[in-house]
């Protein structure tokens, strides 16, 4: 018996006496230094803490490449607002798609539930006699409705967001097509019938720049998550729940009801945006926008929003719309093949996630 | 003097597996109370109780004499009982004032506070800072900085911080310096001193026996999902410590 506490007694001795070794209290003992920091540390701590500079660098340097390169054609004022009514549905799929991003998941069913909200619009309106608003208004509850649909999934059966998105794309897309019969809605039925849902492509001239509606409403939408995103609650939980989950749990924010709710703010983002791509292309499409999805991704991703969550901006979201929309614009201007403006599309996903990716071992 | 948090005849089973059986525990105003036992001997499994992370299969739990149940931590932490996770708990992407306040973010006043639900986030910056410096951590200079940026003591200190500041009974600190340095480790431990200076009185769970004998008023050792006894830290030395976690000296009658 003696033995053991002998032992014990001497497993204890080797311990660091603190109060001896560390010395008695210093004036520094709350002082957290941080060491000295190379230069690139310091780049990589001021990037990490304005996560929506490197978009900006690369619009600013993009758009004047683009302007050495193809000339004033690029940089007149005509092409430069072409430019922002091009990225404006992306854009706006752009915004819904980054509150969903933030939390650490994926949505791959955002052009498809676009569509599906702008089918309701168009063939409530225009070949079923609604009142234009009330369709409108039903287009809206089908992006909330189908947006809270897969927060529903992600959340009570604990499905990962990129499964649950890819099935409902595919179910929204075939609910379009069983709506549409493939049909499209023509412009000038609609032109006729329900004339309000052009509304957002109407266009005004500021000195030679364009604008359709439909782009300050982009830029509203883009503002108004900006303070929904940093002023409230609900916006510092979206972030929250992306950096981890458990955390947000324990500190008393109720992560699945909020899951569903972004999902559901996202759905409705998303219907705004089915309203503006009707005005924008003039027709209600089944098949429009099946690329919508990945060049929403995209954009969250070239703006700096890190895939593992709760990590960018909304704004930087908007400038990575606005980057895609230079380097098609650019590209074509200058007379490249469609297949180089994929190349470098290509090019700027994997930068920017690399970027991303040396930014966040600041935190290790 | 009555208890703060009283823990009688708890018991937990996992299966075939008893990790608790007719524990108790009393917490008394304004002490830290060490709670030591080697691995498997149940404390975890107390300590997730008394946090409201696991419910008991039977026993009861008194806060200021009253008798209280939880189903989560969320409840126990309304009722005034706050846990500081090993993990602690925080977003590291966030800023030391959102972390402070997430899921009790102050409100601003009015229309677009009740109504917009805008954030008053120069209130909680003032607050935060406020906090901070009432536990000696005036050094971390900026209130918006991510914490993500900060040292593993400051963020202790940031989570201890937010576990003292909202109207607390009692705080459980689960490993508070497991994770740490040695110089770390310290600050730490003057962080549980400014805090029961301030009267709040404290669970500390460490494995780190030193750490334990230098701050705490009371150990509870735990063995065999009971408690086996409570010594003062004063009047017994660690060798003896160990001996009565591990059973090989027998531990004095009820003192």
């Amino acid at each position: 018996m003696n033995d053991i506490s002998d032992d014990i007694n001497k497993d204890l001795k080797d311990q660091p006496k603190f109060v001896d070794d560390i010395g008695s209290k210093n004036q520094e003992h709350h002082t957290f230094e941080q060491g000295e920091q190379s230069i690139l540390k310091k780049i990589q701590h001021f990037l990490h803490g304005n996560p929506t500079i490197v978009p900006v660098i690369i619009l600013v340097l993009s758009v004047i490449a683009f302007g050495f390169i193809a000339g004033d054609r690029f940089f007149s004022a005509f092409n430069l607002s072409l430019i922002v009514q091009q990225v404006t549905i992306v854009g706006i799929l752009a915004a819904a798609q980054t509150l969903i991003i933030l939390t650490a998941g994926i949505d791959l069913s955002v052009a498809a539930m676009m569509v599906l909200a702008s089918v309701f619009m168009g063939k409530l309106s225009v070949e079923m006699g609604m009142p234009t608003l009330p369709a409108i208004a039903i287009g809206f509850i089908s992006g909330i409705a189908t947006g809270a649909f897969n927060g529903l999934l992600v959340t009570r059966l604990r499905l990962p967001p990129f499964i649950v998105t890819l099935g409902t794309w595919n179910i929204f897309f075939a609910l379009v097509i069983f709506f549409t019969g493939s049909q499209s809605i023509r412009s000038s039925d609609i032109e006729v019938n329900a004339p309000l849902l052009h509304f957002w492509g109407e266009r005004i001239n500021l000195g030679g720049f364009v604008f359709t509606y439909g782009a300050f409403l982009m830029i509203a939408i883009f503002i108004f998550l900006w303070f929904l995103l940093n002023k409230t609650a609900w916006g510092r939980h979206v972030y929250a729940i992306g950096d981890d989950k458990e955390a947000a749990e324990l500190s008393g924010i109720r992560t699945d009801r909020m899951l569903v709710s972004i999902y559901a703010v996202a759905g409705l983002v998303v219907a705004i945006g089915a309203w503006v791509s009707i005005g924008r292309v003039g027709s209600v499409s089944p098949t429009s926008f099946y690329e919508g999805n990945l060049d929403s991704i995209t954009a969250v991703v070239i703006g700096g929003t890190s895939l593992f969550g709760g990590r960018g901006t909304i704004i930087g979201s908007l400038f990575g719309a606005l980057i895609v929309g230079v380097f098609s614009s650019g590209l074509s201007i200058a007379g490249l093949d469609v297949l180089w403006q994929r190349f470098a599309l290509g090019c700027l996903i994997i930068i920017a996630v690399g970027i991303d990716q040396w930014i966040r071992k600041v935190s290790n | 003097m009555e208890p703060v948090l009283v823990a009688k005849n708890l018991s937990k089973k996992y299966g075939t597996v008893v990790a608790l059986e007719s524990a108790d525990l009393e917490l008394y105003p304004g002490e830290v109370l060490g709670v030591i036992g080697d691995n498997g001997a149940g404390k975890s499994t107390l300590i997730k109780v008394l946090c409201g992370a696991v419910k008991p299969d039977s026993g009861e739990i008194l806060l200021d004499g009253k008798n209280v149940s939880f189903t989560s931590p969320i409840e126990a932490r309304t009722l005034g009982i706050e846990t500081v996770y090993q993990n602690l708990a925080l977003s590291p992407a966030l800023s030391i004032t959102d972390n402070m306040f997430l899921g009790r973010e102050i409100r601003q006043k009015g229309f677009i506070g009740k109504f917009l639900r805008f954030l008053d986030q120069k209130a909680m910056a003032e607050e935060a800072r406020k906090r901070l410096s009432d536990l000696g951590l005036l050094t971390i200079q900026n209130i918006n900085q991510l914490v993500e940026t900060l040292s593993g003591g400051q963020r202790q200190g940031v989570a201890v911080a937010r576990a003292t500041s909202f109207g607390t009974k009692v705080v459980i600190m689960d490993e508070p310096t497991a994770a740490l340095g040695v110089k770390e480790s310290r600050r730490v431990l003057e962080l549980i001193a400014e805090v029961r200076a301030r009267n709040i009185p404290i669970i500390l769970i460490s494995h780190n026996m030193p750490h334990v004998f230098e701050v705490a008023d009371r150990i509870h050792i735990h063995r065999l999902g009971t408690r086996l006894c409570v010594i003062d830290p004063k009047k017994y030395e660690m060798s003896d410590a160990v001996a009565f976690m591990t059973g090989a000296k027998e531990p004095p009658k009820s003192n």
